[in-house]
């Protein structure tokens, strides 16, 4: 499996390699000779050691250090579990699906690796409903393994066994949230649990459990086959490794775009993206899809590396990279209408601040959105984000609020009758 | 007897061999989706319905409440039948940068009905949803129906039209229309 170091694609191989959803061609590709070569010849705490020195952090939003995160396994409670995150759910994000649609076995193998590492011999895929689909197509492919011997019992002639399992969510975004999944998984409601303990302790059924986003599995199987310092070549020394950015709204190529860590925004939006459509021109940028600040699209900021340090300067997170552009014809009120509407909406109603902050904010933007408003409303609308923050047990409630305060503090222009 | 059990004995066996035998709670989901199918079969609507809850919950040792709440909970089931067919059009912030409300504005002019509302021969409902992923592919939106859901994908009224169309015309056959699976306009 070994890639040109030159190459920046490791996730979304398929633009390379044609017909690398089947199984025979992602053996011919070096597929699976990871997996093989971590159960056959690693301890499980060697791969979790190379999988912390490489440095790759969670791609699902929050960056946390995968390896260190499998370190935190509580090896004194059994059975241990493996949950992947593929309930994409962030408007503005839609890479997972790429990776699970065009390249499923890479990501199957990373997660056959994840539970190697730390003695699961069972995990479950936690896709969103929609993805009625490709959860079909992953029992197929989990079939194939099976035949293939990549899954089961004994593998590779050893003492250790794995089990994969999908399992459809049925449309609640907050089930991306990992204790919300691990709820949803257990037949519950989809609710956040109070944190901690967190999931490596206390997870799935009481268990110690992992929860990993797709494409973050899909990096492990490369770094098993070819050595963390491979690994690091790309990508900057705090922010390893490359990203896949999912590009959205107001540009002419819109799509998942897998670059470095350190990837200047400007690259993105206008050699790759093709610039703003229509002959607009950019106005403001949510690097983190609906849960992001809006950043005000300055040459300073065009310039910025997106990784997970450098973009906290612009006042906003990397998050799960979803860039959503914004031309300098959209209305920043209309905006925050939009984000708030969503998050109103999959608000899962447990704390108070969020299940009812969310609803009176969404009362406040529909009027600001409308030709006569007072400044006293954006006022009371700054008072009520302000009043959810720090509040809720999960981060959704967070997340409603930033392009709310950013938007109304840097777009002052666009809240005025 | 169960019921789903009787009528899909492999479908619920597979379903309930997923989960450990003590955590079988976790086939609620699974199972409820199993329901589901099973009545627009039966009725031509999308439905969990109040026996299926009882099912479901004998089955799993559940209280029928505790069914229902999942029901309720989560926006892909519907306790109160509905058409059919659901063309669910997002209308997010990233689609609606690429004109998705007017593309749900216009589809539902041609169907003469309001976004929300189902057609005059109750066939299909038209409603605006939430992100569902396909955020560089806009205006899209997904079709749930008996058999599942599947992506329709860079949309224009006319196509969705011709959907419409296939849906109407094939309404005792219609599995072909819906096996066809996503429309994918730009697959690299």
């Amino acid at each position: 499996m070994t890639e040109n170091a030159a190459s920046a694609i490791r996730v979304l191989r398929h633009w390379e390699i044609q017909g690398i959803e089947q199984l025979e061609i992602y053996r011919q590709h070096g597929g699976f000779e990871a997996l093989e070569k971590a159960v056959t010849s690693l301890q499980p705490q060697q791969v979790v050691d190379i999988v912390k020195a490489s440095g790759l952090r969670g791609r699902g939003g929050a960056g946390f250090p995968t390896g260190i995160k499998w370190s935190f396994i509580d090896s004194k409670n059994w059975p241990h579990y493996v949950v992947a995150n593929a309930d994409e759910s962030e408007p503005g994000t839609f890479k997972d699906r790429e990776i699970l649609e065009y390249n499923p076995y890479q990501f199957l193998e990373g997660l056959a690796i994840c539970a190697f590492a730390v003695g699961a011999n069972a995990a479950y895929i936690y896709l969103r409903g929609e993805f009625w689909p490709i959860a079909a197509s992953l029992d197929h492919q989990i079939a194939e393994m099976e035949a293939a011997g990549l899954l089961g019992d004994k593998l590779f002639g050893t003492d250790y066994s794995l089990r994969l399992y999908t399992h459809l969510g049925a449309g609640a975004y907050i089930c991306g949230e990992e204790t919300a999944m691990l709820e949803s998984l257990e037949g519950k409601l989809g609710q956040p649990r109070l944190r901690p303990p967190f999931p490596p302790s206390f997870g799935l059924y009481g268990k110690p459990t992992i929860v990993n986003n797709v494409e973050t599995l899909a990096n492990v199987p490369l770094i098993i086959a070819n050595g963390a310092e491979w690994y690091r070549q790309l990508g900057t020394e705090k922010s390893p490794g490359t990203k896949i950015f999912s590009l959205s709204g107001c540009v002419e190529r819109p799509g998942n775009y897998e670059l470095p860590l350190g990837t200047t925004f400007r690259e993105l939006i206008f050699n790759l993206g093709g610039g703003i459509f229509n002959g607009k021109n950019i106005k403001a940028i949510m690097p983190a899809g609906a849960s992001s600040s809006l950043i005000v699209a300055t040459d300073e900021a065009l310039d910025t590396p997106m990784d997970y340090e450098s973009v906290p300067r612009l006042g906003a997170q990397l998050g799960s990279a979803s860039m959503i552009i914004i031309d300098d014809s959209i209305s920043i009120s209309w905006l925050i209408n939009k984000t708030v509407h969503f998050f109103r909406h999959e608000s899962c109603g447990k704390c108070t601040p969020c299940r009812e902050g969310t609803y009176w904010m969404s009362h406040l933007t529909e009027r600001i959105t409308q030709d006569h408003f007072s400044q006293e409303e954006v006022l009371l609308l700054k008072d009520v984000a302000g009043q959810i923050k720090g509040k809720c047990l999960c981060a959704l409630g967070e997340f409603s609020i930033e392009a709310v305060l950013s938007g109304i503090d840097r777009f002052p222009q666009d809240f005025t009758e | 007897m169960s019921n789903l059990l009787q009528k899909y004995p492999n479908e619920v066996q597979a379903i309930l061999a997923k989960y450990p035998a003590e955590s079988k709670r976790s086939a609620v989901m699974p199972l409820l989706y199993l329901a589901q199918q099973d009545t627009v079969q039966e009725t031509g609507r999308l439905q969990v319905t109040e026996a299926a809850m009882q099912d479901i919950a004998g089955l799993l040792d559940l209280d029928r409440t505790e069914v229902a709440s999942i029901v309720g909970f989560y926006t892909l089931y519907y306790e109160r039948g509905t058409s059919r067919y659901r063309i669910q059009v997002c209308t997010d912030l990233p689609c609606a940068l690429r004109g998705a409300d007017q593309f749900l504005e216009e589809l539902c002019k041609r169907l003469n009905i309001k976004p929300g509302q189902t057609t005059a021969d109750g066939l299909i409902t038209v409603e605006p949803v939430m992100c569902l992923a396909a955020c560089d592919k806009a205006p899209m939106f997904q079709l749930q129906s008996g058999n599942g859901l599947s992506y329709y994908e860079n949309q224009t009224v006319d196509s969705a039209m011709a959907l419409v169309d296939t849906l109407r015309s094939a309404r005792s056959g219609m599995t072909d229309a819906l096996n066809r699976g996503k429309v994918d306009g730009q697959r690299r």
